[in-house]
């Protein structure tokens, strides 16, 4: 499916008006430089403003992150924050989608769900803590459980959302069309919704991130949560600044890889 | 022979050729949402669309028009009466029937050309007949240079010359088509027009084409049908007797101007009456 809607987009480029100039790319690539390095200046002023030791500099967490990137330790924590982030994203995509198409097609229960789902989407999830501890119990369960009560209902919502916007006169021309229920939605309802989907993902995507590091900080041993929440407890700063860029890092190319996935989608339904 | 001409046509007329779909006493009631109030759309409609001809359908906004249309698209059952088409009662949408509707069709994911290939790949017709016809009916259509192109890259009028395109791939014997031209001015709806009756004179198929533009009702059809206020009813039908090769010159004619003269008299009591009873209409 991607790859075709990838494919279709070069195609679709080639008609556009050569957009490679070198000024072109430069107006891409400054502006971010310029944030991070705005960002890098707050930063440093942050530390220099305030007590001793309160902030790490970013030099010092730049250091720490080097040597924790050297270590076994930080990688195993990767890999099990990973794993379990993984699977949060998977299942909430997964379940999300289903959800939501089903509160689509049910369309007086998705209207009963809509306000109880946006509800439980601004509840503060921590304070679910306890129940989620007390059904899963420390440790991958309880994490991706965290991770999927984060990340699922905004991919629920856009879903939904995506299949009952659609345009009615899309569904009467596969009709017309003679197709099958089949494969009106594959090649009509599911095209038509792509954007909204790969929206809801890059949404729920971030907050299932969040989530997992949550859980992690409450319900288990092991993961960058937990080396971060340990920091706290030993006053290692320096430490818990470094994961926290890393995960920062690692969130913004995650994101802006699939925002741009989003509007390549999306360039060709909405115009230029 | 051009690729979109139509086989079933070249045979030999018969003394008296059975209607190409015919309608009878066919009503359509809306339900309003929740209540048992139900809201009385259109009928009860007799009519029959001669094989081959270009039936035009005009009539006061919110009418029934595009209800008609949905009914003997299949896409809509009647409340009452009967639809057949080719002699066959309509369940469902039958085969040989095309359909451009009133608001823009065009998937804004595909491109043009696979836009009109879109019904021909579903059909499971061969590629090679597959390029053939999508090339005839974009060139037809004057989209040759926007093959590649995607919908929210052209402007309103051409994406509804790619749905038409799209349809007449299809080599439907019937083409129902929606205001199709809504969005055009009226230099270039003439000129559309005038595609029109060329495709319609290649493809022998019979035409119904809802319009609001009364010229274009009167130069392209070989009847038109005035429609009441809602219910819509037929209160005329109107034969304009041009012959088959006529084109957007017969404005010029002084029996064009008799013609929409006499459609805009019965049209004119009906939307008055239209204008009294429910303002500009809930659509
Ligand atoms: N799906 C629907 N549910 C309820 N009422 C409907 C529905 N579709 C149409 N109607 C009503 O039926 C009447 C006829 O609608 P229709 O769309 O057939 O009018 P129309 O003649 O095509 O109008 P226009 O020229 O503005 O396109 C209108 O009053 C409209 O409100
Ligand atoms: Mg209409």
């Amino acid at each position: 499916m991607s790859s075709k809607v990838l494919a279709s987009k070069t195609m679709a480029s080639k008609t556009l008006p050569s957009r490679t100039l070198p000024g072109e790319a430069l107006r891409n690539i400054v502006p971010p430089i310029v944030l991070a390095l705005v960002l890098i200046l707050c930063w440093q002023g942050l530390h220099l403003a305030t007590a001793s030791g309160a902030i790490s500099s970013p030099a010092a967490t730049l250091a720490r992150l080097v040597v924790l990137m050297g270590s076994g330790r930080f990688w195993l924590d990767v890999a099990e924050t990973g794993t379990a982030f993984a699977w949060a994203l998977v299942l909430s995509i997964v379940l999300g989608i289903g959800l939501g198409v089903a509160l689509a097609l049910l369309r007086p229960v998705g209207e009963v769900m809509e306000p109880i789902l946006v509800t439980f989407y601004s509840l503060p999830k921590v304070t679910l803590y306890p129940l989620v501890l007390l059904i899963f119990g420390l440790g991958m369960p309880a994490k991706i459980a965290f991770g999927i009560m984060h990340g699922l209902v905004p991919i629920t919502l856009l879903t939904r959302n995506a299949i009952t916007q659609l345009k009615p006169v899309y569904l009467r021309t596969a009709k017309v069309m003679r197709l099958s229920a089949f494969e009106a939605v594959r090649s009509v309802v599911l095209p038509a919704i792509i954007p909204e989907l790969v929206a809801g993902i890059r949404i729920g995507f971030s907050l299932s991130l969040l989530g997992v590091l949550i859980g992690e900080m409450f319900a288990s041993k092991r993961g960058l949560g937990f080396t971060a929440v340990n920091a706290m407890g030993l006053g290692d700063l320096d430490t818990i600044m470094a994961i926290g860029v890393f995960l920062a890092l690692f969130a913004v190319l995650a994101n802006g890889g699939l925002l741009s996935l989003e509007r390549a989608i999306r360039h060709r339904s909405a115009g230029r | 022979m051009t690729v979109l001409a139509m086989a079933s046509r070249d045979a030999p007329k018969a003394a008296i050729e059975p209607p190409a779909a015919s309608l009878r006493g066919v009503t359509r009631h809306y339900r309003f949402p929740g209540g048992a109030k139900t809201l009385h759309a259109l009928g009860p409609i007799d009519l029959d669309l001669r094989q081959g001809e270009f039936f035009s359908v005009v009539g006061p906004s919110g009418c029934g028009k595009s209800t008609l249309l949905d009914v003997l698209a299949g896409l809509n059952p009647p409340s009452e009466g009967t639809a057949s088409f080719e002699g066959k009662p309509i369940a469902g949408v039958p085969d040989g029937i095309g359909v451009v509707f009133q608001e823009d069709a065009s998937f804004p994911w595909l491109t043009v050309e696979a836009n009109v290939a879109f019904g021909l790949k579903r059909a499971g017709i061969g590629q090679a007949e597959i390029d053939r016809r999508v090339d005839y009916a974009v060139g037809f259509m004057g989209l040759r240079d926007f093959r590649q192109s995607y919908p929210a890259q052209l402007s309103g009028g051409m994406r509804q010359r790619v749905c038409i395109a799209r349809t007449l791939v299809l080599q439907p014997r019937l083409i129902l088509l929606d205001e199709p031209f809504g969005a055009l001015d009226q230099q270039t709806r003439l000129i559309m027009g005038d595609e029109l009756l060329r495709l319609w004179r290649e493809t022998r198929a019979t035409v119904l084409l809802i319009t609001h533009s009364l010229d274009e009702a009167a130069m392209l059809a070989d009847r038109v049908g005035v429609m009441s206020a809602r219910p819509g009813l037929f209160i005329d039908i109107i034969e304009t007797g041009w012959p088959s090769d006529r084109d957007s010159r017969i404005v010029a004619d002084p029996r064009f101007g008799e013609m929409t003269g006499r459609i805009w008299e019965k049209l004119r009591t009906e939307t008055m009456k239209h204008m009294q009873t429910q303002g500009a209409g809930p659509r």
